[in-house]
């Protein structure tokens, strides 16, 4: 078991025929995942990567089983993308893009609730479950099949909790970046929600970050859904109030949002903390 | 983005929201020109910067004396606004906003944000106005009326919960439904991020009229937003943070010694967290993002060594996609054609890392190699100690 993707799932990518694109999806085959074609407007009957290229994916949708898209399309234009992925009702919708107006993800998020399909990011490294499913951006080397879930806003810093799960021998079940942005399309609730119910998982790590609420909103969720062991740490302690800090949604507004508030949330809703972002695997160790 | 309150005041004025006759000048003989054409008597004039908390540092004067209101334009034009919410070098002030007098009779608070949590918009008003609003919802959230809309679609009774909590008269809340939905529209039409009217104030003959205005712009929606980005004003913006922009870099600069360069946003932070653990204090905040090319890291450098107070330099590369051997490459040359003087502890982790740190170790610059997160942060501490 794993959550959202595994070695059956099967993909196809938005923007394929781009330099992102073309580069990670080169890398996702290699590992083993199960793309089977692309959405490049106008490159329709084209084949890419051995693999077939079609205008829309309305297009790809009556050609193919979709279960998932992966999404490089840039910033611009990326709205109707995802868009078009909601109406032609793809189920899980990953999108790596950075930089969509927040106003449109508003809109986005409230339609693809209403068709039911899944939004990952945007603004996220992707999700990947170890040895079957690599659909975004992180090296895939990194990883190691087995039973930690890893739910974060962040990218390399998401590879640093991967790397010392891995080192510490006890591998992830699936990984999951929720991105960067005010609204994401899924939210730590979600995601830890299919961790709780997955039997592989026997651990959870969350890797938050200063700026809105979202963790203090996941601590509540845990204390009273989540009976798997959860190591928490919140990146920006040392993050000054008013900058934005990289990300579009990491930014301590009004007194709000920091990272200190959040880390006292989760320890109150009974979470493992960890002060030091270099500590995260050890922790885990303890618990499963 | 942030733009200058007589650029939201136009704003207001175009989306129909009711604000007092202006003019802007950037000279004592044109402020003294437009005063004397709003008004005959008396006048408000307010140094134009992109901070709050002006009035308390004297950016803002209202008088009757023409004599002061040439006294406020010599004090300020060309010279630098220090308030609680900037550095201590201050704002520099070129234009000063002139505007007729309004008599108040009460002052509210009217603001919309992204309420992330509902992932809607939040319009938010409060009789408290004038004070500030953080400040209120702390101590009295029972003062701050909320309403939430999930589109740009008012509804003819959207508006009321706040017209209430203001205790509007009814002609005033037919005047409020106005501003109320023109707000809404604005906030949309333009990819707003935030909109504050405060205070929102009933002058003496009952009307309402927006007495302050500052505007946010969604960084992420300038592409769509000409008429927005032509209202930048650089002069306002940190000039080390404006440069890094210049070449992809998101800098942020801290007060500590140690100076950062990381690649990515969460593991930027992360390394400054760490570096406090270890018992030092970070100097800024620095993502190079997903492309650590030599080029970039070269000007990474420049920007960190112009802060005097940095003693050692901490580089925390995750190497993901690209191979440690070849950022590590990126990194020497770097430091030897920037002739970085202060010792660079490196920590590179990804494919070929072991390489890497052969590689760093055998150059005679004064580079100090580590593998873990911790060991380079503890190594960057003991520099500076």
């Amino acid at each position: 078991m794993s959550i959202l993707v595994n070695k059956d799932t099967k993909v196809i990518c938005q923007g394929f025929t781009g330099s992102q694109a073309t580069l990670h999806c080169s890398q996702a085959i290699d590992y083993g995942t199960c793309i089977i074609g692309g959405v490049t407007p106008g490159k329709g009957g084209e084949r890419h990567l051995d693999l077939p290229v079609f205008n829309s994916a309305k297009e790809a949708q009556q050609e193919l089983e979709i279960d998932a898209t992966i999404i490089f399309v840039p910033a611009k234009f990326c709205k109707d993308s995802v868009q078009e992925a909601i109406d032609a009702e793809i189920p899980l919708i990953i999108c790596i893009t950075e930089g969509i107006p927040t106003l449109d993800m508003m809109k986005l998020k409230q339609n693809a609730d209403s068709a039911g399909c899944r939004i990952i990011g945007p603004n996220c490294p992707g999700v990947i479950t170890p040895d079957q499913c690599k659909l975004g951006i992180m090296p895939g080397y990194i990883h190691k099949s087995g039973k930690i879930g890893i739910v974060s806003r962040s990218g390399t810093l998401t590879y640093e909790a991967v790397d010392q799960t891995t080192q510490a021998g006890l591998g992830q079940s699936s990984c999951v970046g929720i991105g960067g942005d005010p609204i994401p399309g899924s939210s730590f609730i979600d995601i830890l929600q299919l961790f709780e119910e997955d039997s592989e998982t026997e651990g959870i790590v969350m890797v938050g970050e200063i700026g809105g609420t979202a963790e203090e909103e996941a601590a509540e969720f845990i204390q009273s859904n989540v009976s798997k062991p959860v190591v928490a740490y919140i990146a920006g302690v040392s993050a000054p109030s008013g900058k934005r800090m990289g990300h579009a949604g990491a930014i301590i507004a009004g007194g709000k949002g920091t990272a200190e508030d959040k880390f006292l949330a989760l320890e109150k809703a009974g979470v493992h903390t960890t002060r030091s972002p270099a500590k995260i695997g050890e922790e885990i160790s303890k618990l499963v | 983005m942030n733009i200058h309150e007589y650029q939201s005041k136009q704003i207001f004025k175009e989306y129909g929201l009711p604000v007092p006759n202006f003019l802007t000048a950037n000279t004592t003989e044109e402020v003294l020109a437009s005063a004397k054409e709003i008004s005959d008597t008396n006048w408000v004039v307010k140094a134009q910067v992109h901070a709050g908390g002006r009035g308390k540092a004297g950016g803002v004067k209202v008088t009757d004396n023409l004599r002061e209101v040439e006294e406020f334009a010599d004090k300020w034009i060309n010279n630098k606004l220090v308030t609680y919410q900037t550095d201590d070098q201050g704002q520099p002030v070129s234009c000063i906003l002139v505007e007729e007098c309004t008599e108040i009779k009460e002052e509210f608070y009217l603001g919309a944000v992204i309420d992330r949590s509902t992932r809607s918009l939040a319009i938010m008003a409060s009789p408290e106005g004038g004070m500030d609003i953080e400040k209120v919802a702390e101590d009295h959230p029972e003062k701050i009326f909320k309403v939430f809309l999930k589109s740009p679609s008012v509804g003819t009774e959207d508006h009321l919960p706040l017209a209430e909590g203001l205790g509007l008269s009814e002609e005033q809340t037919i005047e409020f439904k106005d501003i109320f939905s023109n707000l809404v529209k604005l906030f949309f039409e333009k990819d707003l991020s935030l909109v504050e009217i405060n205070p929102l104030v009933l002058n003496v003959s009952g009307n309402l009229v927006c007495l302050d205005g500052k505007i946010n712009i969604d960084s992420n929606a300038l592409f769509r937003q000409d008429e927005i980005l032509e209202l930048r004003d650089i002069s306002q913006e940190e000039e080390k943070e404006l440069r890094a922009s210049d070449w992809d870099l998101n800098y942020v600069s801290l007060e500590g010694n140690i100076g950062c360069l990381v690649n990515g946003a969460g593991l930027a932070m992360a390394t400054m967290d760490i570096i406090k653990l270890a018992g030092g204090e970070p100097a800024n905040f620095l993502d190079v993002g997903g492309a650590v090319d030599e080029k970039r890291v070269a000007e990474a450098f420049k920007i960190i060594l112009e802060d005097e107070n940095v003693k050692a330099i901490l580089v925390n590369i995750f190497g993901g996609i690209v191979r440690c051997d070849v950022v590590a490459e990126g990194i020497i040359s770097a430091v030897e054609g920037v002739g970085v003087d202060v010792p660079v502890v490196v920590r590179l982790k990804g494919n070929n890392s072991e390489i890497a740190k052969e590689m760093l170790a055998k150059t005679n610059l004064n580079i100090i190699a580590a593998t873990e997160l911790s060991e380079a942060a503890a190594k960057a501490a003991e520099i500076v100690k």
